[in-house]
């Protein structure tokens, strides 16, 4: 007894000095919840803007896990929701761990649905680890009413459609009411878009804010996307040259200009001084957003506390307009990943959450989202009596027809990766820490370091 | 069967149990640490790196990758990293090394010791990710640090700290401070408290200042611990990730300069690009072990002292017989 205690005890030992040793090795993993009943739908993302419209909005939903990390259909399907972090590229290394092993991956723990973003949606597109929408059933055919746009940027070099999107993402220029009727006398969306007609009368509004106490914009990225959008090029073609358009060095030089003259708050996207500046306190004025970015961000950040109140937030003080050029975000792409055992499931959801247009005009009128159907637009531009929080405006009137013209052609696969490193490398240089040189040498060695098969990176002039 | 039994007893080895008890130890560190340092050494003679879903070689490229590094800001992130540890490390021995003074001085009476010990060794319990966390929450443009400087009136405008070289790589040296001079304190306080009390006596007897003793006593005999503190407090500080990761959300920004050699080796895992990140390991290792090398024996020459010692000890004696 006595022994057999001792070598119990021994063997306990010998074990824990095993397991000492390569605790560290550990990590990761997580996702062993097997499936009791029914299938597993295991759903790869960067944030839970999907995740909440799939538990709102999809029809089969039964019940949603209390910590959200499952969500159980009716007939018994665990659909489990693994969020990676897109921040450096996080998202896509993940992603591609787990694509690169779907071969020996069991059926439960397998990639079955995937999502993407327009920086990186070509990388995915072009590969064979995502299903041609083609090969869903039905889905090719329910999507005619979307905009051409959301499928192009997901289209491979064949023409073939990889995946679909629920959302397009007309750009807009999201201002306060209040500021704009104290500095330029009128809130009304059409005045201020004379206002902000260009970037000549936008730099013109600037100074007017500024001599009010106003800030014209939160940070150094807000105006980025716009310019980006309308490059004449994508920044890689062939794989090995990175090449700089002017645009962005417009961008660069305007927001230099602009944070030397104080007319920006010196934030950075996403950090929680730019969301504060979206408060009810905030003194500033405007914020290029996107149609996603009205729910997703501009929502939480005016109204923290949920509140809808107008006293007690920005709630109903935000209004928008076209701006000085028209542009786009991205979007967000529900692709399917080869070897997924749940196709049938899959062309479920992408029908019904991305053309069901019932679906679809909930989403827009609970949510504000610019949903991804011509007809559904078209109705709503006509009818849609205003949203709250934009202080009763029907921006789908204003934004249906610059919605047509949209275009993302510049998209390449390294967008992501380029577009976060020129950010971090030139806030060096507005804040004033190098100068001009100093920031495209950092933003160089970056990329080398995330892409080292970039060669060359040409900039303009 | 007398002998049977003999043959028996002669083969009951109990070394043999010693070695199955230690083999885990053995088999998981061959496993887990010796094969993968072996690879991270082969592969850092390849050209092996992941572009978007494709991997790229591997393919031998000879010395080409440490080309790259020495061509790359190698040096100025080794910079960075001992500017860090250095601006943490000096106020963390002054600062310990008083305490420890302070705490085991018979003639000082300090109470509550244990508590204070306890306190200063907090925030070595805390994540360090945790820590950095804390830190940029609290030295943010709208956290408490810049709204309270702003209320006292010390500053008009709240001050950018990560947006400052000096401010980022201050906080970075302040948490490393913070984080570990409670259990430099301690290690130094068990050393101090190791040399015999005689030596103080007489030190007091012979009419020592308090400034004396330490400096020709408690000095002098915690050496060897005072070597260990600096050679462990330098490994840790080029192996400096987690608090600057954190506290710069990865960017090592401002300018890079925050970046340290193990961010520097983090970043080129993005692309999983085993080759640069594999020769970056190897120099690593290669300056770890010259640094241990030099500060072993240019602070700790206890082998040559003995040497000496011995020789002093003995010298008279030979004399005497001589005469």
């Amino acid at each position: 007894m006595k022994k057999g205690f001792k070598a119990v005890l021994s063997i306990a030992l010998a074990a824990a000095m095993m397991f000492g040793m390569t605790a560290c090795g550990g990590g990761g993993g997580g996702d062993e919840g097997s499936a009791e009943a029914g299938k597993v739908l295991n759903v790869w993302c960067w944030n839970d803007e999907f995740q909440t419209r799939f538990n709102d909005y999809y029809p089969e939903v039964a019940e949603v896990a209390e910590d959200g990390s499952t969500t159980t259909l009716k007939d018994g399907t665990v659909v489990n929701w693994i969020i990676e972090p897109n921040e450096g590229n996080n998202y896509q290394t993940k992603l591609d761990e787990a694509l690169l092993a779907q071969e020996s991956a069991d059926a439960d723990s397998k990639v079955d649905m995937f999502l993407v973003e327009a920086d990186y949606a070509r990388k995915y597109t072009n590969s064979d680890a995502t299903m041609k929408v083609a090969d869903l059933p039905g889905v090719l055919d329910a999507t005619a009413d979307q905009y051409d746009y959301t499928k192009e940027v997901v289209s491979d070099a064949d023409g073939n459609v990889k995946g679909v999107s629920w959302q397009a993402c007309p750009g807009l220029i999201a201002y306060r009411r209040s500021i704009a009727k104290e500095v330029l006398g009128t809130d009304d969306p059409e005045a201020v878009q004379e206002a902000l007609a260009d970037w000549d009368k936008f730099a013109e509004t600037a100074q007017k804010m500024s001599d009010a106490g106003y800030k014209m914009l939160s940070g150094y990225d807000d105006t980025f996307r716009p310019f980006y959008n309308n490059d004449a090029a994508p920044f890689v073609e062939d794989g090995k040259t990175l090449n700089i358009d002017k645009n962005i060095m417009d961008w660069v030089a305007m927001t230099k200009d602009y944070t030397d003259k104080g007319w920006n708050n010196k934030t950075s996207l996403w950090s929680a001084e730019w969301s504060a500046d979206q408060g009810k306190d905030a003194k500033v004025f405007c914020i290029p957003a996107c149609t996603w970015e009205i729910d997703f961000t501009l929502t939480g950040n005016a109204d923290p506390d949920g509140t809808q109140d107008p006293e007690k937030s920005a709630w109903g003080d935000y209004a928008v307009c076209v701006g000085p050029v028209s542009w786009c975000w991205g979007g967000t792409w529900i692709t399917a990943a080869t070897g997924t055992d749940n196709a049938d499931l899959i062309a479920d959801i992408m029908i019904k959450m991305t053309t069901d247009s019932e679906i679809l005009n909930k989403i827009a009128v609970e949510k504000g989202d610019f949903v991804n159907s011509k007809s559904v637009i078209a109705d709503l531009a006509a009818n849609y009596e205003g949203n709250s929080f934009l202080g009763g405006q029907n921006h789908y009137a204003l934004l249906s027809d610059s919605a047509a013209g949209l275009s993302l052609k510049i998209a390449s696969p390294y967008d992501q990766g380029v577009i976060e490193k020129m950010q971090n490398a030139m806030k060096d240089y507005f804040d004033g820490n190098v100068d001009l040189d100093g920031a495209k040498a950092n933003f160089e060695t970056s990329i080398k370091e995330i892409y080292p098969e970039i060669e060359t990176i040409n900039w303009p002039e | 069967m007398l002998n049977k039994d003999k043959s028996k007893i002669k083969e009951i080895s109990y070394a043999k149990w010693g070695y199955i008890f230690i083999a885990p130890f053995f088999i998981a560190f061959t496993i887990f640490q010796l094969i993968p340092l072996a690879q991270t050494i082969y592969y850092s003679f390849f050209e092996y790196y992941r572009s978007g879903l494709t991997i790229i070689g591997p393919t031998p490229v000879g010395l080409d990758n440490y080309k790259e590094l020495f061509n790359s800001d190698f040096l100025k992130y080794a910079g960075n990293t001992v500017i860090l540890w250095v601006a943490g490390f000096i106020p963390q021995i002054i600062i310990s090394l008083l305490l420890a003074a302070w705490f085991t001085d018979v003639r000082l009476k300090i109470k509550g010791k244990q508590f204070f010990k306890v306190v200063i060794y907090m925030p070595n319990l805390i994540m360090a990710s945790a820590f950095a966390m804390l830190f940029f929450a609290l030295f943010s443009e709208n956290g408490p640090v810049n709204a309270s400087l702003v209320s006292m009136g010390i500053l008009k405008t709240p001050f950018r700290f990560l947006a400052s070289v000096k401010g980022t790589r201050g906080l970075v040296a302040l948490m490393n401070f913070l984080m570990w001079f409670g259990n430099t304190t301690i290690l130094l306080m068990a050393a101090v408290m190791g040399i015999s009390p005689s030596l103080f006596e007489a030190a007091e007897l012979d009419g020592c200042s308090p400034r004396q003793t330490f400096f020709r006593v408690t000095l002098p005999m915690i050496r060897p611990i005072l070597v260990y503190v600096l050679i462990t407090s330098m490994i840790g500080g080029l192996q400096m990730f987690d608090v600057p990761q954190i506290l710069t959300n990865g960017k090592g920004s401002p300018d890079r300069t925050v970046t340290t050699l193990i961010m520097f080796l983090n970043n080129h895992l993005y692309s999983k690009n085993y080759g640069m990140a594999g020769a970056i390991s190897v120099v690593l290792f290669i300056i770890c072990a010259i640094l241990c090398l030099l500060v072993y024996f240019n602070l700790n020459p206890t082998e040559n002292d003995r040497k000496i010692k011995r020789r002093d000890r003995f010298k008279p004696r030979k004399e005497a017989i001589n005469g």
